[in-house]
């Protein structure tokens, strides 16, 4: 099936089978390996991806249902010039990597939640859901909640 | 594991939905695709025909139409985190039981519907829509119909609805501000569904219980209203120990999870839940749910008192 997706600002012009996972045609098709995949059953997180603006886990989705839509991933955060998103500083600022695996999904989950509210960051318990919404073996996740609220407090706020 | 192959169509309207649901092939719903694409990778659900409704305008609504909440089948779990997405008490039953559904990302493709359609023992929302009386939209081949909450649910996976038919939408009467919500639930970690949980509300009058709905879940093979506990509150005075105290032993809601937890439920064990344990779990959230829901009622009448600002 031909499905025509934006990802990243860019168009692709795919022809994929129904039964092909976005995460796979993220990283087989478009070339973007920055998506990474563990469980593949929705559960650790390190897929997600945002979908038409919504974070999403691109392993329970087909890439069909992305035809005509907008996905944004990791490779799609940081500005033109390479300068980091304020997620990625963050990140970077409060040591909430280690090995990175799980990092990708929780900038991304990050991501959705902060551009549809950026109020999150000073509700410690939605802040909490996020860190708690995959799987990282390394930090304890104390450093991603820090991390999400200390980008929260640098976002661009919409000029008044 | 991959999904087997299948044929992919993109409805754009209800009958021609149904249409392909009703052509004689395997055919399966795709709706927030949070349980189906998951069965379709463990390769328990192979399907022929994948029918795909988020195209269909019209099906993502969220309405209210007197003293009745409409939720059309695209309508996400994320919707109700916030308690105002919906009027009144029902509202903050809603956004109480909606956070413990998995996850953010999960929940913004996710449909209250789909959960209903799916039928799993520990949905959440599949106890919710026992205990205050939903009413699901079914549309087929053979037209339009209606079924009760009570009487969709049949065993495990297992609804009333036939393989042609979507359900289009799901209604709940709304309950009005005499009436406290509250929801209470066991997991064993952020990533597994509920071990038990217990959706409840309380209709407090003279302070004496009028009314009191009690939604079980995972506490048998299907969701499970607890009709003996709800008639055992009837008539009992709301009286609540201080706020951090146990509830006393002869409490009429530890009373209730009590009779919840021998007379309501038929617990089915599972790794980590025997069915004592789970009937100990029954007991006691059935008590706290009580609780918090009279806790509400208590506050919504006050604010009501008060009047509005
Ligand atoms: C990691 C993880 C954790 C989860 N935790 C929980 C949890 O704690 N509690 C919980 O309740 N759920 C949980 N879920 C499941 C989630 O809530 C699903 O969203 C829900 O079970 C199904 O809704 P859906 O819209 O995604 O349906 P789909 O996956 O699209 O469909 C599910 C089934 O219902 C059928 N169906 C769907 N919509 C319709 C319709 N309108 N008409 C007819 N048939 C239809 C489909 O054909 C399919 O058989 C979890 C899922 C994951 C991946
Ligand atoms: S790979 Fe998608 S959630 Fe784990
Ligand atoms: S940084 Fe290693 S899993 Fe999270």
């Amino acid at each position: 099936m031909r499905i025509t997706v934006r990802v990243n600002d860019r168009e692709y012009r795919l022809d994929v089978e129904p039964r092909r996972i976005l995460a796979d045609v993220l990283r087989e098709d478009c070339g973007l390996t920055g998506t990474h995949l563990g469980c593949e059953h929705g559960v650790c997180g390190a897929c997600t991806v945002l979908v038409d603006g919504a974070a999403v886990r691109s392993c329970l989705m087909l890439a069909v249902q992305c035809d005509g839509g907008a996905v944004r991933t990791v490779e799609g955060l940081a500005g033109r010039d390479g300068e980091p998103h304020p997620l990625q500083r963050a990140f970077s600022a409060e040591h909430a990597l280690q090995c990175g695996f799980c990092t990708p999904g929780f900038l991304m989950a990050a991501a959705g939640a902060l551009e549809a509210d950026p109020a999150v960051g000073e509700d410690p318990e939605r802040v909490a859901a996020l860190a708690g919404s995959g799987i990282c073996r390394c930090t304890g996740y104390e450093p991603i909640r820090r991390a999400i609220t200390r980008a929260a407090r640098e976002w661009p706020r919409p000029a008044t | 594991m991959k999904p087997a192959a299948f044929d992919y169509v993109a409805p754009r309207t209800v009958r021609e939905a149904v249409e392909a649901l009703g052509a004689g092939r395997d055919a399966h719903v795709l709706a927030g695709g949070q349980s189906l694409i998951l069965e379709m990778r463990l390769r328990r659900a192979r399907p022929e025909v994948v029918v795909d409704i988020n195209r269909v305008p019209g099906l993502g609504r969220l309405s209210v139409d007197g003293g009745t909440l409409r939720v059309g089948a695209l309508v996400r779990h994320d919707a109700f985190e916030a308690a105002g997405a919906v009027p009144g008490p029902l509202g903050t039953l809603f956004s109480l039981a909606v956070v413990t559904i998995a996850h953010p990302p999960i929940r913004s493709r996710g449909t209250m519907v789909g959960s209903l359609a799916w039928g799993h023992p520990a949905s959440e929302w599949c106890a919710v829509a026992v205990a205050m009386d939903a009413v699901l939209e079914l549309r087929g081949s053979g037209g339009a119909r209606e079924v009760a909450a009570g009487g969709f649910f049949h065993g495990p996976f297992q609804t009333a609805r036939r393989p042609d038919e979507l359900v289009t939408a799901v209604r709940f009467p709304l309950p009005g501000a005499d009436t406290g919500a509250g929801f209470a639930e066991h997991r064993r970690t952020h990533f597994c569904f509920a071990q038990v949980a217990v959706a409840a509300t309380l209709t407090v009058r003279g302070g004496l219980v009028a009314e009191a709905r009690i939604g079980l879940v995972n506490a048998a093979d299907r969701p499970v209203r607890a009709r003996a506990a709800e008639r055992a509150l009837l008539g009992a005075e709301v009286v609540l120990p201080p706020a951090g105290h146990r509830l006393p032993g002869g409490h009429p809601f530890a009373r209730a999870g009590e009779i919840a937890a021998t007379a309501d439920a038929a617990p089915v064990a599972e790794p980590y839940a025997g069915v004592d344990y789970k009937r100990h779990a029954v007991a006691v959230l059935v008590g706290r749910a009580l609780r918090q829901a009279a806790e509400d009622q208590r506050s919504r009448a006050a604010v009501h008192r008060g009047g509005h600002r």
